[in-house]
């Protein structure tokens, strides 16, 4: 069937923003989608709120709403659109929930829009764990003795008949979001309560343990024509008990006989049938016993997934841009199999090698949380690798996730064998690193088995590494046999130089001399059956290199690596950029990647894609490989975030070219000392700071700079173990928390500006010129991370003496560094003097939200000059646009805010309690969302919607402030009194309040526990849900949720009720001004394409 | 094949040597010895075991492009028949320890015990792309010399596929019968000419009610036919179906008697000759479990199992006129266009160059067999000669 043509237009809604359990791989997947449908002359219109997409560059789609993903918002869009179609299983659980809501209200049917790619039935049948269940016994599929609770009662009644330890499931959440393993009744109290809460339908599963078992993953595709495909099968390495999001994966199934293989696929392919998926994509999860092969279905998604992202990229089959396809009217026989060119999309992938994801955390980032890993999704990011072997793509994959303490390593002594049996049998970020020293302390496959139960195969395939390592250890000589047997397991040379006692220069030199250098081979779907058109590879001590002959000047483009807390999808955006821009002007494009959820790594993305680790190794050999068959002009680090930054010198030293800026201008940002200097030539003023390694120098620094002050480690960056301390006592005692101060290690001390508006500016510079990318004002007040705060663009609270104060010193900083492309700088301004904070000659997280609220590609223009473009050029071009720029934004230009979206739900400590909430200058946030309209109060208002859910238009606000706040407080919560909100507020805030004007009721703290006659306390009103709007601004630094302070059980018991929380005074005022535009009632939606229009008619 | 029966040591050195020269040096797997056949490769990533034991692999050396074999290792359950019929077997990594609840020992241990040798090398994928590029060819794997050019000379002597007879070296020597399963009664009497049939195929068929008279390759016309069976089965098997001129000639007779027909693999290359069609060699074959095939009539596409070198050359743009009346494709390949079925538009008989006994492989064209079933069932009704359905029959109309 070809494409239907009663369709013109098509809705696409995406995801929003980037949380644990729904992250960038459905940037990926809308991406694809919108260019699938673009391509097939559809009028594509997309909403998704996260401006840090590619999905949301205003090519991609023809009206791009950067809007809340909400039921309300996309009505809108409809009722204004008037699209044909709304296809709802590229964005994740949020946009399947948003299109099950508009079905439900009867919006679609209202405004004529067909549901395509999945139909509400299925995505119900799918999702609802009853019905489910039905679908797989009907089909003759077994799943887990379980029961369906509405209730904490029911609850408790089903545990009494399956008994414990049990799963709880809350239905329709993503990411496993509020599951876990109950071992008792208290526990089930917990994550049941919490489920029911969290849970759209109040619904949860209480389900028969099956802890330990073996698990898989189908990922399959079915089209109009009743063609089902099975694209890639999965199997964890990680037994049942870690959500598949948290486990080590491999791709495909090592230890299934094809009998157990094929009754998989058939259950999968019944299943997708009874469901009715009618076309798209679905991922179907299956648990088997291991002594018996009892098979179970787990459950399926009805819809592309995060396993559909690392399926597509595991296998050379793009499942989303299929999907897209078929949604249409197409089939998957008439949809060509890009990478062959020749064969058709109705096959299954066979694959002549390994895939191995491994997820990567943030516990750090946590202080408090419970590191051990269940059925709740935790890990922010993943890292995969292609390899001809487990044992290559397991080392690849463990040096790609780029994490101290993780990868494997035969460094220094392995421990004690049995405390490291004990400590890999609880799942946690180190288990692979636990298991492989219990190895080399000696411990059986059998043993690690018991305790882990881990297939006994995949402990043979480490054990294999340890005997290797020891052969090597053991060899006379290091000659190239040798080298070839260990590097053909994936050993890195620094894993060589550990076993042999060589540093890892040493190693590559011999390696160098020797000639022994890996292949890269292609992932071509078809285990080499066919000839590949698509050059998409990968590395491996292996035979024969399939990389093809450049034709053009090659440019390489060097990734970001896994997604983590401050690096994550805004970074691969710029890199996506630089390649579109660097294509375009006539170089052959090489990305080096391995992440897999990322736009960077889709095949289509660059000229050629090496998913390779990007270690410095690694990203060597893709240079050699890559000048053997054309000339590379150089390679772009300054894209990726710290990831590539990190290899700039070292690749600069191995005689590679860095284009854009030097690594050694980068250094020179880092250096205190040499851009203290590059200031002070420049007559720019810093914050006053100094050095200690103790704490009686630490203190004489401190007195010297007056409190507040902010201290930090020196070996650490973004943010890590940053704190404000406000006194001596604090001081001390962080100097004591953070024992390793030493010469070696000294701790930094800064002045904290209190008070001061902190400014973020993201600019261009060719060495002549400077280009003012945008001007943002943080709406928190300075010494939250700049990654974690609201800002605001164009600056809403500063005048045109500011503006051109930041323009002179961005520019005295690009001259004076010496950049060459992106330059982003952090000032605050405080008492009228601008500080400069810090700067950072590189893309940074704000690129994308700058490019979008200003209509300009800034990440193009950056790959452009930093190959030797001129900006008068890129004007000339159309690139840049012809006068003006971000600081030059015209009165009526439309504001943007930022907002951060913190993970804090999906981390408890180990007593089962929230983690603090507040936020601090250690950035913490994953994602972001962008609001966007006339004025500010509007776009404050989107971005708090797009967030976490409306404010609160009426009800409940809860107020209690820092004594420092108290003042600044009293004006707006009298604005919130005046517009009919009840104030609630503690004895000292009230007591404030009520002197101001403001009638505020009295409530009990938490500390003080019920009153006499059962009076409840402010945590019991917000658990009761009686609280609309929560304003709590701590005292002293963050971080600090040591003692139980009352401010503490207020925020973590907003963020479990998701009760809007303000932590700022500075919030507060936005908050208010948004709050004033709901109820005003004039919150519309316009697209991007709109406001570009609006942009250039006013000359911007 | 010269093989002793004995497990070799893990790092005992073995090479393979391809007719045109080329070499890949690796390490022992199995047996030790000197194995000759044509090399070709496989593209599954499970059912090795299936693979080894399926007897169209006879005189073949197999390469297995999965990178990891053996890892779950070896049952009594899964064989497709007595033995391993493969010549030699090329793998990556051969598992040091197979982990399945069914596994009994390792395929290194079943390799050694049954004499078939083996090898590791790392460039399997190098090598799959030469057979691509150039063809499947005569190859030989060695423990026993490892000078490649000895080996290329005594290679070019050993036989070539093409020209090939094999089916009598592969079949039973005796008839044998399945029977349907127990709770399931006797509906049918096939007789199956075992060309080298693998045993799924016969309980493929039990499990909906055959009573399955398997016959040696050699069976005359009328032995076929004495029994009276409902339906006349041909299976797959090794060799170039050129040189099977006597099948050719029993199938022929089958057809003449509108007895219903159904052939797999080797049995749909002799429906072609039988229908005056050609049989060619591919220049690399199919062999695998993600073939996708379509039927011409309801385009639906089936995930299939492949293990041919041969196919049939037949017009694939509509029906055409044969000896035995007007016949058609049935079946197409959609990765290379080649005809994967045929079908007699006049008379009860069908086939496929594809696998719905799967084994290993996709059950997705399970119900081929069904159809065979029905074209029984409307015989055994009265209907003297129904034309072959539509493969599949409950979704045709879809």
């Amino acid at each position: 069937m070809p494409r239907r043509n009663d369709l013109n237009s098509v809705l696409v809604v995406g995801s929003g923003p980037i949380v644990i359990g729904q992250a960038a791989e459905f940037d990926y997947s809308g991406s694809q989608a919108c260019r699938v449908l673009k391509s097939e002359g559809l009028r594509v219109i997309l909403v998704n709120s996260n401006p840090a997409t590619i999905m949301t560059d205003p090519e991609m789609a023809d009206a791009t709403y950067v809007e809340p993903i909400t039921p309300e918002m996309v009505e809108k869009i409809i009722a204004k659109e008037r699209p044909d179609a709304l296809l709802p299983t590229l964005g994740g659980q949020t946009a399947l929930n948003t299109a099950i809501s508009l079905h439900e209200s009867g919006v679609l049917d209202k405004y004529g829009v067909e549901l395509i790619g999945a139909n509400v039935e299925a995505i119900q049948s799918g999702e609802d764990r009853e019905t489910f269940k039905g679908i797989v016994e009907r089909i003759g599929g077994e799943s887990a003795r379980s029961r369906i609770c509405h209730s904490l009662d029911d609850c408790l009644a089903a545990a009494g008949d399956l008994g414990y330890p049990l799963v709880v499931r809350p239905s329709f959440t993503m990411g496993g979001s509020g599951s876990g393993f109950a071992h008792d009744e208290a526990e089930l109290r917990r994550i049941a309560g919490q489920g029911l809460a969290l849970s759209p339908t109040t619904e949860v599963l209480l389900e028969e343990s099956i802890l330990g078992w073996k698990e898989y993953e189908l990922e399959l595709m079915r089209d109009g024509n009743d063609n089902v495909v099975v694209v890639c099968s999965i199997e964890n390495f990680d037994p049942m008990g870690v959500h598949t999001g948290d486990s080590v994966t491999v791709a495909p199934a090592m230890t299934l006989t094809d009998r157990e293989y094929q009754r998989m696929r058939d259950l999968g392919i019944a299943i997708i049938r009874e469901v009715g998926v009618d076309t798209g994509g679905c991922n179907i999860q299956f648990a088997v016993e291991p002594s018996s092969g009892r098979l179970i279905v787990i459950e399926m998604n009805p819809r592309v997934s995060r396993s559909s992202a690392l399926a597509s990229k595991a296998t050379g089959f793009p499942i989303a841009k299929i999907a897209a396809r078929l949604a249409v009217g197409y089939t998957l026989d008439e949809i060509p199999n890009d990478i062959t060119a020749e064969t058709p999309a109705s096959f299954e992938p066979a694959l002549d090698y390994v895939v191995v994801k491994v997820p990567r955390f943030a516990f750090e980032k946590f202080p408090g949380a419970d590191p051990g890993l269940t059925t709740t999704m935790k890990s922010v990011g993943e890292a995969m690798a292609i390899g001809r072997s487990f044992p290559e793509a397991l080392q690849k994959a463990m040096r790609s996730v780029e994490k101290k303490g993780v990868g494997l390593t035969w460094e220094g002594e392995p421990g004690e064998k049995d405390a490291l049996l004990e400590a890999a049998a609880t799942p946690g970020e180190f288990r692979l690193r636990q298991v492989q020293q219990a190895l080399r302390a000696g411990a059986s496959v059998e043993e690690l088995h018991r305790a882990t139960g881990i297939d006994p195969w995949f402990l043979d395939q480490m054990a294999l590494l340890e005997e290797t390592a020891r052969r090597l250890a053991a060899a006379p000589q290091l000659d190239a046999e040798v080298l070839r047997d260990v590097k053909r397991l994936g050993f890195s040379d620094k894993q060589v130089g550990e076993v042999t006692g060589k540093s890892e220069e040493v190693v590559r030199e011999l390696r160098d001399a020797l000639d022994v250098h890996p292949v890269y081979l292609t992932v071509d779907t078809c285990a080499a059956e066919f000839a590949a058109k698509t050059p998409y590879l990968y590395s491996s001590y292996d035979e024969e290199t399939e990389v093809p002959q450049g034709t053009r000047p090659k440019v390489i483009i060097l990734g970001s690596g896994p997604n983590r807390i401050g690096q994550g999808v805004e970074f691969d955006y710029s890199c996506v950029h630089a390649s579109f821009a660097l294509s375009q002007a006539g170089y052959e494009t090489v990305m080096v990647n391995c992440n897999p959820e990322t736009v960077s790594t889709d095949y289509d993305t660059s000229d050629r894609l090496y998913f390779e680790p990007l270690t410095l190794e690694d990203v060597l050999e893709v240079v050699r490989a890559e000048r053997l068959t054309g000339e590379v002009v150089g390679v772009v680090v300054q894209l990726g975030g710290q990831t590539p930054l990190g290899l700039a010198r070292e690749l600069k030293a191995a005689g590679v070219p860095i284009v854009g800026t030097s690594p050694e201008a980068i250094d020179l940002a880092e250096d205190r000392g040499a851009f203290g200097d590059v200031l002070a030539r420049a007559g720019l003023p810093a914050p006053k700071h100094g050095t200690a390694t103790s704490f009686d120098q630490a203190r004489a620094v401190a007195d010297e700079i007056g409190y507040p002050v902010m201290v930090r480690p020196s070996y650490v960056l973004g943010g890590r173990g940053m704190e404000i301390v406000y006194n001596e006592t604090m001081l001390a005692d962080y100097i004591e928390r953070n024992a390793e101060v030493s010469p070696d290690y000294p701790v930094l001390i800064d002045r904290f500006l209190d008070d001061a508006i902190e400014i973020d500016v993201d600019a261009l510079y060719d060495g002549r010129e400077l280009y003012m990318g945008g001007i943002m004002e943080h709406i928190e007040e300075a010494g939250i991370h700049s990654g974690d705060s609201a800002c605001a663009l164009p600056a809403v609270t500063l005048g045109h003496e500011d503006f051109e104060r930041i323009r002179y010193s961005t520019e005295a900083i690009a001259r004076g560094t010496g950049v060459r492309g992106l330059l982003n700088v952090q000032y605050a301004l405080a008492s009228g003097v601008l500080y400069v904070l810090e700067a950072n000659p590189r893309a940074s997280r704000t690129v994308p939200f700058v490019s979008k609220a200003t209509a300009v590609p800034l990440a193009k223009a950056a790959a452009r000059v930093m190959l030797g473009s001129g900006i008068a050029e890129l004007r000339a071009e159309g690139l840049l646009p012809a006068e003006g720029d971000g600081g030059t934004l015209p009165m009526d230009a439309p504001v943007a805010v930022k907002e951060a979206v913190m993970p804090f739900n999906r981390f408890i400590d180990r007593h089962g309690e929230g983690v603090d909430t507040v936020l601090g200058p250690e950035m913490r946030s994953t994602g972001e969302v962008m609001g966007m309209d006339a004025a500010f109060g509007a776009a404050y208002a989107k971005s708090q919607l797009a967030a976490f859910g409306s404010l609160p238009t009426r009800g409940s606000v809860f107020v209690s402030v820092a004594n420092r706040d108290k003042r600044s407080m009293v004006f707006p919560v009298k604005r919130l009194a005046d517009l009919g909100f009840t104030i609630l507020a503690t004895e000292g805030t009230a007591w404030v309040l009520r002197r101001n004007g403001v009638q505020a009721d009295v409530v009990r703290k938490h500390s003080e526990g019920p009153g006499p006659d059962g009076e409840p306390t402010i945590v019991q009103l917000i658990h009761d849900g009686a609280v609309d709007l929560i304003v709590n601004t701590p005292f002293g630094g963050a971080g600090q949720s040591g003692p139980r302070l009352d401010g503490y059980e207020i925020r973590t018991a907003a963020v479990v009720r998701g009760v809007p929380s303000v932590t700022t005074v500075q919030g507060l005022a936005a908050a208010v001004q948004g709050i004033e535009a709901l109820v005003r009632g004039d919150i519309g939606v316009r697209s991007l394409q709109e406001h570009a229009e609006s942009l250039r008619g006013t000359g911007a | 094949m010269t093989a002793e029966a004995t497990a070799a040591p893990e790092a005992a050195p073995a090479v393979l040597v391809l007719e045109d020269g080329r070499v890949f040096r690796g390490r022992s797997f199995g047996a030790r010895g000197e194995a000759y056949g044509e090399i070709v490769f496989n593209t599954g990533m499970t059912g090795y075991q299936e693979t080894l034991t399926d007897p169209s692999y006879h005189r073949q050396i197999v390469t297995m492009t999965a990178p990891h074999i053996g890892n779950t290792g070896v049952n009594d359950d899964d064989p497709e028949s007595g033995r391993i019929w493969v010549a030699g077997f090329v793998v990556r990594e051969p598992a040091r320890v197979p982990s399945n609840w069914r596994a009994q020992r390792t395929l290194d241990e079943e390799l050694a015990r049954q004499g078939v040798v083996g090898i590791a090398v790392p460039g399997t994928r190098a090598l799959t792309r030469h057979l691509r590029d150039r063809g499947a060819m005569r190859a030989v794997i060695s423990t026993e010399e490892s000078d490649p050019e000895v080996l290329v000379e005594r290679v070019k002597a050993a036989p070539e596929m093409k020209g090939a007879d094999l089916s009598g070296e592969v079949s039973t020597t005796e008839p044998y019968t399945v029977h349907p399963p127990e709770g399931v009664p006797t509906r049918y009497r096939v007789a199956a000419v075992d060309l080298g049939i693998k045993a799924m195929t016969p309980q493929r068929l039990a499990e909906r009610g055959c009573e399955v008279r398997v016959l040696p390759a050699g069976a005359t016309a009328e032995q076929v036919l004495e029994a009276g069976p409902d339906g006349v089965f041909f299976s797959n098997g090794p060799g170039d179906p050129a040189t099977a001129e006597d099948s050719v000639a029993v199938l022929r007779e089958v057809l003449r008697a509108d007895r219903p027909f159904f052939g797999i693999c080797f049995g749909n290359q002799l429906l072609g000759r039988a229908l005056g069609l050609g049989t060619y060699k591919l220049v690399f074959g199919h062999r695998g479990v993600n073939q996708p095939v379509q039927d011409v009539h309801t385009k639906r596409v089936h995930i299939t199992s492949h293990n041919h070198g041969f196919a049939v050359d037949a017009p694939t743009d509509g029906p055409f006129d044969t000896p035995l009346g007007r016949a058609e494709v049935s079946h197409v390949d959609l990765n290379d266009g080649v005809v994967e079925g045929l079908r007699l538009l006049d008379r009860p008989a069908f086939s496929v160059q594809y696998h719905p006994e799967a084994a290993a492989g996709p059950h997705d064209a399970a119900e081929l067999f069904d159809a065979f079933c029905a074209l029984m069932e409307r015989r055994g009704a009265g209907d003297s000669a129904p034309s072959a359905p539509s493969a599949q029959p409950e979704t045709a109309e879809k």
